[in-house]
């Protein structure tokens, strides 16, 4: 609501408070997790305010599981998720912008179908493929089933379809072929609309868990969020300090640059969500 | 450029992806169906067509319909919080309240986690005895509860959960809305004299109904598909209290290995995603049509 009718006096500081309150309860469980991961776990339900300050949860937790691999996993499948996604949807999204070829329609609608009936919910079947193809067990099989996105797709014909065709035809009269149009002035064009894609791509495949559990069984392709089931499932003695302190861990970087870039975050999941 | 030529360039453009699209969506989409008319095959039993006795099957199995019944009530319980604490959070947000980028980091911050990470953390408050709810109840001499081990109570543990990480997510979407709305909207009612309530149940409101539908239709799908806590924290249990549709077809695919059970579930999915995706599709077309 815009300042011409926001509140005034007493009803602001009610509605700020019942802001803080909130965002306070809100944010309350991961300050909870961070207050036990740092220190000793003889304060883990015991709040103290000058409790003493250790890394020791840390430390046991990076040596109780191959964390280093299961980070080396993640990043390996983020990056080639999206480095895959990028080109593909590129490629197609210039296609449906800029292209009048027959069966367009309906491929779009073949496309958009994607976006109700992801790869998560069909499993089995994508397993069988997986098994099929020999990609069981790899870090490649996590990922293949994600590089065509039509989120993606969807995201950047809108961004293409908005910018003039005029540029296209310019660089067409300087000699430019399809290839080279979409990368000298469609691509930098779009790169506001790269950047929001990207985030959410990057939070999704490093948050992403059930399809990475069933197609992965060993330490060597295992990311982090499968790694971080496997080592609080082991029941006996459950050390909470060390849990919080893995589970800190393996959100770690995604959740420093979302601390250090928040803005370009939100401003681009809100991006990602206007159509 | 002439239709042929364009025809050319653009299949070779799309050609990639759709190629992977289709492997990877809409032929296990296909198989899907195949299989859920086909018995699983077995060592020295090969699968063999049976009609619809897959289907049979899960009408008579209980346990389908406990899962069907639990993930309706999943829906019911997560959808509605979490969109109207998002709308709280979007319309708070907006405004030029004191501390608003705090206020945005901590409705958003949860969104960010891994489900995984939501599980470990939540599964820290819900343990019997030692976790934050015990011992908040302790204080007021209630009994120790096991929050994800008894029948009533798992269901409602895992919403709450799932509420905690979604409002935020949804919250981004209304607030992009509400940033596009035109200013001159709200000087134009305060000049008329309108009040605050009132201009957000006759103007905001109804502009926002496009976000709304937007953000049901994904709550919707994210209720049948976003199960990780329910996988890590119960899986399903106890005593299919807290099985959900997606977390069945795992059960059933991987630890029985019946894939034509699995793919007669996973029907019953993709025909409740069907679903929404057409009622989104006739109210997009029929009602909400502000622009």
């Amino acid at each position: 609501m815009s300042d011409a009718l926001a509140p005034r006096g007493f009803g602001r500081a009610l509605e700020t408070f019942g802001a803080w309150a909130l965002a306070i309860f809100w944010i309350a469980p991961l300050l909870y997790c961070v207050w036990t991961a740092f220190h000793p776990p003889e304060y883990a339900t015991k709040f103290a305010l000058w409790a003493p300050l250790s890394v020791e949860n840390f430390v046991k937790a990076w040596n109780a599981a191959p964390f280093a691999r299961y980070f080396l996993n993640t990043f390996a499948l983020v990056t080639m998720v999206l480095a895959g996604q990028l080109v593909l949807v590129t490629l197609a999204a210039y296609a449906f912008a800029r292209f009048e070829f027959i069966g367009r329609d309906i491929a779009f609608a073949l496309v958009l179908v994607q976006l109700m009936i992801m790869p998560d919910v069909l499993l089995v079947e994508n397993y069988l493929i997986m098994a099929r193809l020999g990609l069981v067990d790899t870090i490649l099989g996590i990922g293949l089933p994600y590089f065509a996105s039509a989120f993606g797709i969807f995201l950047l014909r809108q961004t293409f379809k908005s910018l003039p065709k005029e540029l296209d035809d310019a660089a067409r009269v300087e000699g430019a072929g399809v290839l080279v149009t979409l990368w000298r002035v469609y691509v930098p064009l779009a790169r506001p609309t790269y950047i929001a894609f990207g985030l959410v791509s990057v939070s999704y495949h490093w948050n992403n868990f059930l399809w990475p559990l069933i197609v992965t069984n060993s330490v060597e392709t295992r990311p982090l969020t499968v790694g971080l089931r496997v080592f609080t499932a082991i029941e006996q003695g459950v050390d909470w300090s060390v849990i919080t302190a893995a589970t800190l861990m393996s959100c770690g970087p995604l959740l420093i640059a979302f601390l250090l870039f928040q803005r370009q975050f939100i401003q681009s999941f809100m991006r990602a969500g206007i159509r | 450029m002439s239709k042929a030529r364009a025809t050319i360039y653009g299949w070779l453009l799309l050609g990639p992806a759709f190629v992977l699209l289709a492997a990877f969506t809409h032929w296990p989409a296909i198989a899907t169906l195949y299989h859920s008319f086909h018995s699983t095959a077995r060592r020295n039993r090969p699968s063999v067509y049976v009609g619809l006795d897959n289907y049979q099957g899960m009408i008579d199995d209980p346990v389908f319909w406990q899962a069907l019944i639990n993930n309706f009530w999943y829906a019911v319980g997560t959808i509605p919080v979490s969109v109207a604490l998002a709308l709280l959070m979007a319309l708070w947000v907006n405004e030029k309240l004191a501390g608003r980028t705090w206020l945005r980091l901590a409705y958003f911050t949860p969104t960010v986690l891994p489900m995984i990470a939501v599980a470990n953390i939540w599964l820290f408050f819900y343990t019997p005895d030692y976790g934050l709810f015990d011992q908040i109840r302790g204080l007021f001499g209630l009994r120790a509860t096991n929050w994800l081990g008894e029948p009533g109570t798992v269901l409602g543990c895992l919403i709450v959960m799932t509420v905690w990480k979604e409002a935020g997510f949804f919250m981004i979407f209304y607030l992009a809305a509400l940033q596009s709305m035109p200013p001159n909207l709200a000087e134009a009612a305060a000049i008329e004299g309108c009040g605050r309530w009132t201009f957000f149940r006759r103007v905001t409101f109804p502009l926002l109904m496009p976000t709304t539908l937007f953000v049901l239709v994904n709550a919707v799908i994210g209720a049948f598909r976003m199960v990780d806590h329910v996988v890590a924290l119960t899986g399903g249990g106890p005593n299919n209290a807290s099985m959900l549709l997606l977390v069945m077809i795992y059960d059933v695919a991987f630890r029985y290995w019946d894939v034509a059970y699995a793919a007669t579930l996973t029907v019953v999915l993709l025909a409740i995603l069907g679903s929404v995706a057409l009622i989104q599709f006739v109210v997009l077309e029929k009602r909400i049509h502000y622009r």
